[in-house]
């Protein structure tokens, strides 16, 4: 790399356009960081969904919830392995606008099939499932509305209500945060118990779940299982509908449809364009030295050392807008999260697509170098030379 | 000095043409940030016509108090009858309250798009629901007979989902339903619904007598605070009400900020990187002609003539580039019908993408706005060139 020194000085001899274009390439790569979020967050985590764990819902739909008899009849089924059951709960603090995702729950099972999801002390687990009025938080939920552990918090319910028309009164027994990258940290889970004791045994809707999981042995045997649940349940007033969680949470994302797809392909094609005129601008910066480039062969530079070195020049520019690009979105796509709080839980720059960014980097120096260079060289040197 | 700049600028424009492919970058450039922007937004402004044509003032929506939407909401049926008969309320010819109780669900029925299956609204109804949804009218097929398994769908829903045309059998669960007729509702969200005989879907959603709204027609437009006090102080009644626009404009909040969020995330980075690039742009076309510049300047003119066009300039290339992205963004999107989940109700609700007059003018003034601070920066650097060296330059 002895000619270092020159490929410093070409970058410097238009410092304003050097900077700029640097400038552009790095607002593109910031979109880029932006599109893999939205991305994230449109396909609702799909991507973390458990590969062994299946749902059973009601067949017409969710908002039917099934018999709680149906869970001894699961266990049942031979590969299952274990079963728990949730509620919808739709509860909001304090004001209705303050929603976040409620569930109610068998505390023991249900942490026993999420064991990855949710991370929280063993100590506090326990005290949870001791308490029939206790509930665990997600980190976001807890910062949001400043939720101590231990702390008695009152919490309406859209769905459910009570016969006294008030909140229920949760104690917090624990706060608990996830490893996993984009995973839900806004959620308020309870005890079943607590509720069921509030729902009037006339509406029929006591003992009754909206939907149960359940992890199987073998995760290639889950169409078979499906199967055999749905056949299990057929013709009774509880029709069922099985399948993975990961189609289930594909099966949602896709209701959320077109929208999440269209400002891909937009942001997509802003970004193309950006590149488009940053790249058409490095180009032209070594066109317009052509004859410099055919001096530097009459010297006696080889052509491969004159590619490589403009390939050099180019590729800094897109490396270091580029790069700063990444890390940038990157950083500030992990410290803020979702930028909607609370409603794209999902919203983070995936790993992989980090990989990708880098290569697109790496092919933009490459491609906007070695067009004018290859042109270069295929001129003869008195005809470079005469060009202005 | 007038005719200084008219002068100069008119040399610029007329030689664009011989900078025709850096001046072209630039056109792309922003009408590429332009038609992102547009686009992105008229999303939220589809929503947001759909939501405005279902809000009629005079309605007024009740639900139960604490819940912000028809979904969890509830009603049994004695508290509908003591809703029917608040003051406040209009009549109809026989002297009838015009409400109407009705039950809101949703089925899981395939979307045409992705063969994948989704929420779709279902709503059971009485007679008395067409006397208050007085716009809606029967497009195709005919009305539903009261008693029978029959379903209405709206013109949207029939469009967005499977095998929602007149004539057709529906199996969900237990039940089997006859589709009938296709409804029109102006516009309104009602079009992404079904619609049915109350009576038949309450036990087949096991809801024994209970609904979760009642619609009501106002006796005049001043009456509403009056049917509300009247309702809310009510100890038989748990009850909130809500004319129809505040409702329904509560009811896609989540989704406008996800929407609003996420589209002013990337309009202020697209612009941004937008202003770069005419930067770059513009800086080339002014490095090229330098010397031109420089004569000029040696003929006598005045470095603010010089200035002003080189900013004329990338204020038309901006402005062309923003005609252009807007163009495409209006034969691209306006009209483009899709549906999607809101959130709040937990179903499908469809729209049609809206690239209003306003939306345009507002891009076309961000466009402007680019090309200008764009090409300041190179605009200064030619009015600052040195004469004598500038001259010499290649």
């Amino acid at each position: 790399m002895r000619f270092l020194p020159i490929v410093w000085r070409n970058l410097l001899r238009r410092k304003f356009r050097t900077v700029f274009t640097i400038g552009a390439i790095f607002f593109a790569f910031m979109l880029y960081g932006v599109l893999m979020a939205i991305r994230a967050a449109f396909s609702m985590g799909v991507d973390m969904a458990g590969q062994g764990r299946l749902m059973v819902i009601d067949k017409v739909s969710i908002i039917n919830p099934l018999p709680a008899s149906y869970e001894s009849q699961l266990k049942t089924v031979e590969g299952v392995t274990d079963t728990t059951h949730a509620n919808w709960f739709g509860g909001y603090y304090q004001d209705v606008r303050n929603q976040f995702a409620t569930f109610a729950v068998d505390p023991e099972s249900w942490l026993r099939v999420y064991s990855k999801e949710y991370d929280l002390p063993e100590a506090q687990k326990k005290t949870w499932y001791a308490d029939r009025t206790g509930a665990i938080v997600g980190i976001d939920t807890a910062k949001k509305y400043g939720f101590k552990v231990g702390q008695h918090v009152p919490i309406n319910g859209t769905i459910y209500r009570r016969p006294d028309g008030g909140p229920w009164e949760f104690t917090i027994d624990g706060i608990y945060d996830s490893k996993m990258k984009g995973s839900d940290k806004t959620q308020f889970v309870f005890n079943y118990q607590f509720l069921r004791e509030t729902i009037p045994e006339r509406s029929g809707f006591r003992d009754r779940y909206n939907w149960y999981v359940f992890t199987i042995a073998d995760p290639d045997k889950a169409p078979q299982i499906a199967a055999k649940i749905d056949a299990m349940f057929a013709n009774s007033p509880s029709e069922t509908k099985t399948n993975t969680e990961k189609a289930f949470v594909s099966d949602w994302a896709k209701q959320v449809g077109d929208i999440g797809r269209i400002m891909m392909w937009i942001v997509g094609m802003a970004m193309f364009t950006i590149l488009l005129v940053s790249g058409n601008t490095m180009a032209q910066a070594i066109r317009e030295r052509t004859n410099e480039l055919a001096v530097l062969k009459t010297l006696g530079f080889s052509e491969g050392r004159i590619l490589s070195m403009v390939l050099l020049e180019s590729t800094l520019i897109a490396a270091v807008g580029g790069g700063l690009g990444l890390i940038l979105s990157y950083v500030f796509i992990t410290a803020t999260g979702d930028p909607t709080h609370g409603m794209l839980p999902a919203f983070y720059f995936p790993t992989p697509a980090l990989a990708v960014g880098v290569l697109l980097v790496a092919a933009l120096g490459m491609a906007s170098g070695f067009l004018p260079a290859w042109q270069a060289s295929r001129l003869r040197i008195v005809d470079a030379l005469r060009r202005n | 000095m007038l005719s200084q700049i008219i002068a100069v600028t008119g040399v610029n424009i007329r030689s664009i043409r011989a900078r025709l492919g850096s001046s072209s970058v630039a056109v792309v450039g922003i009408a590429g940030v332009v038609l992102v922007f547009v686009a992105v937004l008229s999303i939220a402004e589809g929503v947001n016509n759909t939501m405005k044509a279902s809000g009629d003032p005079n309605t007024v929506l009740i639900l139960r108090a604490g819940s912000d939407t028809e979904m969890t909401s509830g009603l049994a049926g004695d508290q509908t009858r003591i809703i029917q008969d608040a003051p406040g309320i209009a009549r109809d010819g026989s002297g009838n309250p015009m409400t109407s109780p009705e039950l809101f669900v949703v089925v899981d029925h395939p979307l045409k798009r992705s063969g994948s299956p989704a929420n779709v609204p279902l709503r059971g109804v009485t007679p008395e629901a067409f006397k208050v949804h007085d716009h809606l009218k029967i497009v195709e097929g005919r009305n539903l007979e009261f008693g029978k398994n029959e379903i209405i769908a709206g013109r949207a829903a029939s469009r967005q989902f499977v095998g929602l045309s007149v004539g057709t059998t529906l199996k969900w669960g237990e039940s089997t339903w006859t589709l009938v007729g296709i409804f029109d509702d102006g516009g309104s969200v009602s079009e992404s619904e079904l619609w049915c005989d109350v009576k038949v879907l309450q036990p087949a959603y096991r809801r024994g007598n209970s609904y979760q709204s009642v619609y009501a027609k106002l006796a005049a437009p001043g009456t509403f605070q009056q049917l509300k006090d009247s309702l809310t102080s009510n100890p038989q009644l748990t009850v909130s009400a809500m004319r129809a626009p505040d409702y329904y404009g509560s009811q896609t909040e989540t989704l406008q900020t996800i929407i609003r969020t996420i589209g002013g995330i990337i309009a202020i980075l697209m612009g941004v990187g937008a202003v770069f690039g005419a930067v770059i742009t513009m800086y080339t076309a002014v490095a090229s002609r330098t010397r031109e510049i420089a004569t000029l300047r040696a003929l006598g003119f005045g470095s603010i003539p010089v200035v002003l066009s080189v900013l004329a300039e990338a204020a038309l290339l901006a402005i062309i580039g923003g005609v252009i992205g807007g163009a495409i963004a209006w034969a691209a999107f306006d009209g483009y019908e899709t549906a999607t989940m809101n959130f709040q109700s937990f179903s499908q609700i469809a729209f049609a993408f809206a690239v209003t007059p306003k939306l345009l003018l507002t891009a076309l003034f961000y466009a402007l706005l680019m090309g200008l601070v764009g090409g300041m920066l190179p605009a200064i650097r030619a009015a600052r060139l040195p004469v004598v060296t500038a001259l010499r330059e290649l």
